[in-house]
């Protein structure tokens, strides 16, 4: 596509803006010359409007951010949309996203299914297809039979008897399994204890039938014309794997997943799409921008940094920053076995000197010339 | 540069010894006539911390002497307790016997090829020594500061010989570079110079010392009751049990905070504020004193509101003035007036506090001396003189939230006690005049003078960095007063018009008419090549937009400078969404529009006085059908709940998808509440008649039909925690109720306005919401402090370079085009470059 464009601007105007252009220029029906002129008019409203050299963008990103998040709720949850499933808004949300918690609060998923597969029906059964249903959820009843030291199970639907017994062989071994009177009964090997025989009641219960593992249930929706299934729980390498879903548009709200899924990049995007929605749904109005540095900085080292003293900020090269920052015993303790050296290129190692900071017009020194 | 690099490392014996100027051994701190001792802690060499005393080393007096460093002989070795982590993870990795690394040389190679992380190396240790053949014992590391090996007690003296044996080589493959494990072993205490820890004589002659000297005093008494203990030949017991308590004093010493040992206290049982307490915490050195710094030349106080001064001015007490002061160098040109100022004296404004002589003294201008000071005065000498009108100052509101919370002003001396600001300033400081204070400071140098004019500047802060759009801009009866101004056909007639523009600009000139609109009036301020569309904020939202002839009068439309038709409001001229001024910003630079912005908001507090406003409690009065058809729709949200009550009952109710029936019914009647009480806003909305209230809330002034609605109509449900209310007895919220209701009334739906009263429980009710959002409030600003400190301390050193890529202080590149488009939002509008409106300008 960028090879395409015109290569004599480029580079000098930023992608989105010659994309605009030749837009623009396709609806009005400019010719070549009248084209130039307008290039030349948006270079120069751009050049205008081009950050500065020495521009600290990180502290304004990070109170572009955080001065409004005063205005947020702390209350936690909210049903979001028409799909009505709960999920953690407002500053907890936010801190959330940016502590980059290996597991969100409330984690969710929204499927998209592919175009031809796209109606009603087929979404339904996929969202059948994919709830989590453990053995607890398809029996009568579940009962140890303390003198033959057995458990038995009941099942909801006798006809269903066959899977349960899969399920549980599957994850189970040294038991037997029996069918007696529409009841499965379970014998393990060798003697075992009441107190044994309950924990095996105990993960029998939990043993996982059909479905997704994660996947706690779930909500179809229409969206526009399209049929959107949105749950609760998310799993999404197995999701993908199913035939119907969208992998292209498919996504989780656990950045992690999204990682490991489907690399750092879409991992950024998280970040930057959550923060913004989290900001927007308050009616704050925040420049993707700021929140863009942010979702970089998170993910510049190509694995998911936290914004804290673990993460980011305890990862700055600068010793005394650190020690600044949280923890100030530590750091010192170790930059002095390891003849650690602080190169006072950040700004508060020079603010603690009472130096000049190396940004805004402190990056520059001015060279004048006499006449002799 | 003065400082560009800073090198850590440890001190090793030798160089304690080396700096050291005095060798402690005496516990007492000074004699019978009160004299320090030497060789006590208080040792007149260690440094001056008296006036008129002389430093033993130096020479130097209070202030040029830093104070000198001493050091304490160990009788035995102590352990660092900082270190003690390190040596531990050390002293696994080597032999016991040979003292070297539990790796054989294979692999320490490829190690050291590598580079690998200490906590790789670790994994890697061998459970025999390689070399000699050695088992190695289990060790074990009791926190904070013992060792044992097969449940032995290492001691640090076997530590120290143990270590002392390790090679430099082998350091180094370890990661430690330039130290010994040795050295962490102290035999050598450094005693710090006591400018460290000043004494301080109380009035009544009597001395107080630091909690520093009063750890070093015990450590010194422990010390030298050892080494007595040792002479003696005492036995084992007692010596291993002083060396423990000395152990103890040295790592209270370097932090008093160390978990599982109690805390060294003061006699009085304060517990002692030791090195480590120093440096930590947000008073702490690194937080509290070098990152931030008390400051001269700075003022606080009460504001309050000025519409008549400039939107960049800020007004300043006189009083403040004749304190705050800024240096002029004399030269040929100004020697007069400086002269002046000085004849002036420190008590009448314009005058001068201080002169600085050529060789760097300064003296006190008094009403005495000033005369004979005015004869000396020549050029090369400094003269502080007091604040002048223009002068750059800068004005700070806390919390400084974002950069617009400290801005430059240009200073107008003014009478009375408090700052004065134009009120269009007031949401980038989020400030209002409840008892606000403010601060201010004073530019020294010129360099930092024009610095502060050319970036911090009001006028350069518009636009706001947050959201591209304007943030400084017309508030409350600013847009009271323009909106009665401009909606509809008022008519002036040519005195008042007359008065109306004069008010505003002593030279323009009035145009030839008997009457005037008030949009010819607006109009009169506008550029003449300005043209705007946009819809106002009264703008009701119709289906199908009439544009111009919108009956609302809601369509503004501007051109060539003349404003045809709407109505201004918060939409045009208002901070945050203000498109007039946005739109200004751009076309005619920031200087224009701070011009126009104290222009307009003049004429609109002009308008005012002129047409008067009020609001009063018969405001809210509502006509009788609109309380009866009010009266209606809450019957019926009460019947509706009551319906869905009776299904939830009988398990009836539709549930909803991950919710349980209880939850569906919550559900449900907030749903319910919701359509019912924005049926009753529209009732209202079409039944009160129009009156200064409501005019308020819709042209963006203050307030909001939700207010209007609470105060004339219902207040709606009361929550807690997003949900009706549950607390109080069991299964209900006051024992009036039955247990288990939960209609309506038991929940907390106060269906009576503030107007008419609300009945004791409704009162209730509505106190507890209150509570809530008011800790609610208290809570969130801690977390979101927090995340702001984190945020910052993760991005503070991430700028935009030459070449236009983002980096950190690492010079690691973050982005290579800052925000994908390189475009700083603060310069740009929300778009960012407006690439059709450019052609539709180009291309007409």
């Amino acid at each position: 596509m960028l090879e395409e464009l015109p290569k004599s601007y480029l580079g000098e105007l930023p992608r989105s803006i010659i994309e605009e252009v030749e837009e623009v220029a396709k609806e009005r029906r400019l010719s070549e010359e009248k084209k130039e002129r307008l290039i030349e008019e948006v270079k120069k409203s751009y050049l205008k409007g081009k950050f500065e050299p020495g521009e600290t963008v990180g502290i304004i990103a990070a109170q572009s951010i955080s001065e409004p998040a005063t205005q947020m709720t702390m209350r936690t949850y909210h049903f979001a949309g028409s799909a009505g499933i709960k999920v953690t808004y407002g500053l907890p949300r936010l801190i959330e996203i940016f502590d980059a918690k290996r597991e969100p609060e409330t984690p969710v998923m929204t499927i998209f299914l592919k175009k031809r597969f796209n109606s009603r029906k087929r979404a339904k059964k996929i969202a059948e297809e994919i709830v989590e249903k453990k053995i607890f959820d398809v029996i009568r009843r579940i009962s140890m039979n303390l003198s033959e030291g057995s458990i038995e199970i009941e099942p909801l639907n006798p006809k269903r008897i066959g899977t349960i017994i899969k399920a549980i062989k599957e994850k189970m071994r040294d038991i037997t399994v029996r069918v007696k009177a529409k009841k499965v009964i379970i014998i393990p090997k060798g003697k075992v204890s009441i107190g044994e025989l309950r924990k095996i009641r105990e993960r029998i219960i939990e043993t996982r039938v059909s479905g997704i593992s994660g996947i706690a249930s779930v909500v179809i929706r229409m969206e526009g014309e399209e049929w959107i299934i949105n749950t609760i729980g998310s799993n999404l390498e197995e999701v993908l794997k199913i035939e119907e879903v969208d992998e292209t548009r498919t996504i989780t709200n656990n950045i992690h997943e999204m990682a490991r899924v489907f690399g750092i990049e879409a991992a950024r995007n998280l970040i930057i799409n959550e923060a913004l929605k989290t900001l927007q749904e308050q009616g704050l109005d925040v420049d993707i921008r700021h929140v863009m540095l942010v979702g970089d900085i998170m993910t510049v080292s190509g694995s998911i940094k936290p914004i804290g003293r673990y993460g980011v900020a305890g990862a700055k090269t600068s010793i005394l920053a650190r020690a600044a920052f949280e923890e100030t015993i530590k750091h010192l303790v170790r930059a002095s076995v390891r003849n650690e050296v602080d190169n006072f290129q950040g700004i508060f190692e020079n603010v603690m000197v009472g130096q000049v900071i190396p940004s805004g017009t402190g990056m520059f020194d001015l060279v004048a010339k006499f006449e002799e | 540069m003065l400082v560009d690099k800073i090198e850590f490392s440890l001190l090793n014996p030798e160089l304690i010894r080396k700096m050291s100027v005095a060798k402690i051994t005496k516990t007492e701190l000074y004699d019978q006539e009160g004299y320090p001792i030497e060789g006590g802690l208080m040792d007149p060499r260690l440094g001056v911390v008296d006036p008129g005393v002389r430093c033993r080393t130096c020479g130097g007096s209070v202030g040029e002497c830093q104070g000198h460093f001493g050091c304490l002989e160990l009788t035995r070795p102590i352990i660092h307790v900082h270190y003690a982590k390190i040596l531990f993870s050390i002293l696994k990795m080597i032999c016991k016997k040979c003292s070297r690394i539990l790796i054989d040389e294979k692999e320490l190679k490829k190690i050291k090829e590598r580079k690998l992380a200490f906590k790789k190396i670790v994994k890697l240790a061998e459970k025999r020594c390689p070399y000699c053949k050695q088992e190695q014992g289990k060790l074990k590391f009791i926190k904070p500061y013992t060792f044992t090996e097969d449940n032995e007690i290492l001691n640090p003296i076997k530590l120290r010989e143990r270590f002392e044996k390790m090679s430099d080589e082998d350091l180094e493959i370890l990661g430690f570079k330039k130290m010994r494990p040795e050295w962490l072993i102290l035999t050598l205490l450094p005693i710090p110079p006591v400018t460290v820890r000043p004494s301080i004589t109380l009035e009544t002659g009597e001395r107080s010392e630091d909690d520093l000297t009063h750890k070093l005093v015990d450590i010194v008494r422990i010390n030298e009751r050892l080494k007595e203990n040792i002479d003696l030949g005492a036995p084992d017991f007692i010596i291993e049990d002083l060396w423990e308590l000395l152990q103890y004093h040295v790592s209270t010493y370097f932090d008093n905070e160390i978990s599982g040992v109690p805390p060294a206290r003061h006699r009085s049982g304060r517990i002692l504020k030791t090195l480590s307490q120093r440096l930590k915490t947000k008073e702490g050195r690194f937080r509290g004193n070098l990152a931030g710094k008390r400051v001269n030349f700075s003022a606080r106080t009460v504001i309050t509101p000025d519409p008549m001064i400039d939107v960049d001015e800020v007004g300043i007490p006189q009083l403040i003035a004749k304190e705050l002061t800024i240096p002029v160098r004399v030269n040929e040109k100004n020697i007069e007036e400086m002269k002046k100022f000085v004849l002036n004296g420190p008590e009448n404004w314009p005058g001068a506090n201080y002169i600085i002589r050529p060789d760097g003294r300064r003296k006190k201008i008094t009403e005495q001396n000033k005369e004979d000071i005015v004869k000396e005065i020549a050029p090369g000498y400094i003269i502080e003189r007091h604040l002048q009108d223009g002068e750059i100052a800068l004005f700070n509101r806390q919390p400084s939230l974002h950069r617009m919370s400290i801005m430059a002003h240009r200073v107008r001396v003014m009478p009375f006690k408090t700052f004065r600001l134009n009120l269009s300033v007031c949401p980038p400081y989020n400030a209002d005049f409840d008892g606000d204070e403010m601060n201010l400071h004073i530019p020294q140098t010129e360099e930092a003078q024009v610095e502060a004019e050319e970036l911090m500047a009001v006028r350069k802060h518009i636009r706001s960095p947050r959201f591209s759009g304007p943030i400084i801009g017309a508030i409350i009866d600013h847009i009271t007063g323009l909106y009665l101004l401009t909606h509809g056909k008022k008519k002036f007639d040519r005195e008042e018009f007359t008065q109306l523009i004069r008010a505003v600009d002593p030279e323009i000139e009035i145009p030839d008419k008997k009457t005037m609109t008030g949009k010819e009036i607006f109009s009169m301020f506008l550029p003449k090549d300005f043209s705007i569309e946009h819809k106002s904020k009264s703008c009701v939202g119709c289906k199908k937009c009439l544009k111009e002839r919108c009956e609302h009068d809601a369509y503004v439309v501007i051109k060539d400078g003349k404003m045809l038709c709407g109505t201004i409001d918060k939409a045009a001229v208002g901070d945050e969404e203000g498109k007039i001024i946005d739109k200004m910003e751009k076309l005619y630079g920031p200087e224009f529009v701070k011009k126009f912005l104290f222009k307009i908001t003049r004429l609109a507090v002009d308008v005012l006085t002129k047409v008067g406003f009020s609001i009063s409690i018969s405001d809210q009065d509502l006509p009788q059908e609109a309380v009866s058809e009010i009266k209606n729709v809450l019957e019926k949200v009460r019947k509706d709940v009551d319906e869905l009550i009776k299904l939830y009952e009988k398990g009836e109710l539709k549930v909803l998808v991950g919710r349980t029936p209880k939850e569906s019914l919550e559900h449900s009647i907030k749903i319910t509440l919701r359509n019912g009480l924005n049926e009753i806003g529209s009732i209202l909305e079409k039944s009160i008649k129009e009156n200064s209230t409501i005019m308020m809330a819709r042209s963006g002034a203050k307030g909001s039909m939700v207010n209007i609605t609470q105060t004339a109509a219902v207040i709606g449900q009361e929550t807690i925690m997003g949900e009706r209310m549950e607390r109080g007895y069991y299964e209900r919220t006051f024992p009036h109720f039955k247990k288990g209701d939960i209609s309506l009334e038991a929940k907390g739906f106060v269906s009576r306005g503030f107007r008419n009263g609300l009945t004791p429980f409704e009162f209730f009710f509505d106190a507890i919401n209150s509570r809530e959002s008011l800790m609610d409030k208290s809570l969130k600003t801690r977390h979101s402090g927090y995340m702001e400190r984190r945020l910052v301390g993760a991005l503070q050193d991430l700028k935009v370079e030459y070449d236009g890529t983002v980096r950190d202080s690492a010079n690691r590149i973050i982005q290579f085009i800052p925000g994908e488009d390189g475009l700083d939002p603060s310069k740009v509008e929300r778009v960012g470059v407006d690439v059709r409106g450019i052609a539709k300008e180009l291309f007409r």
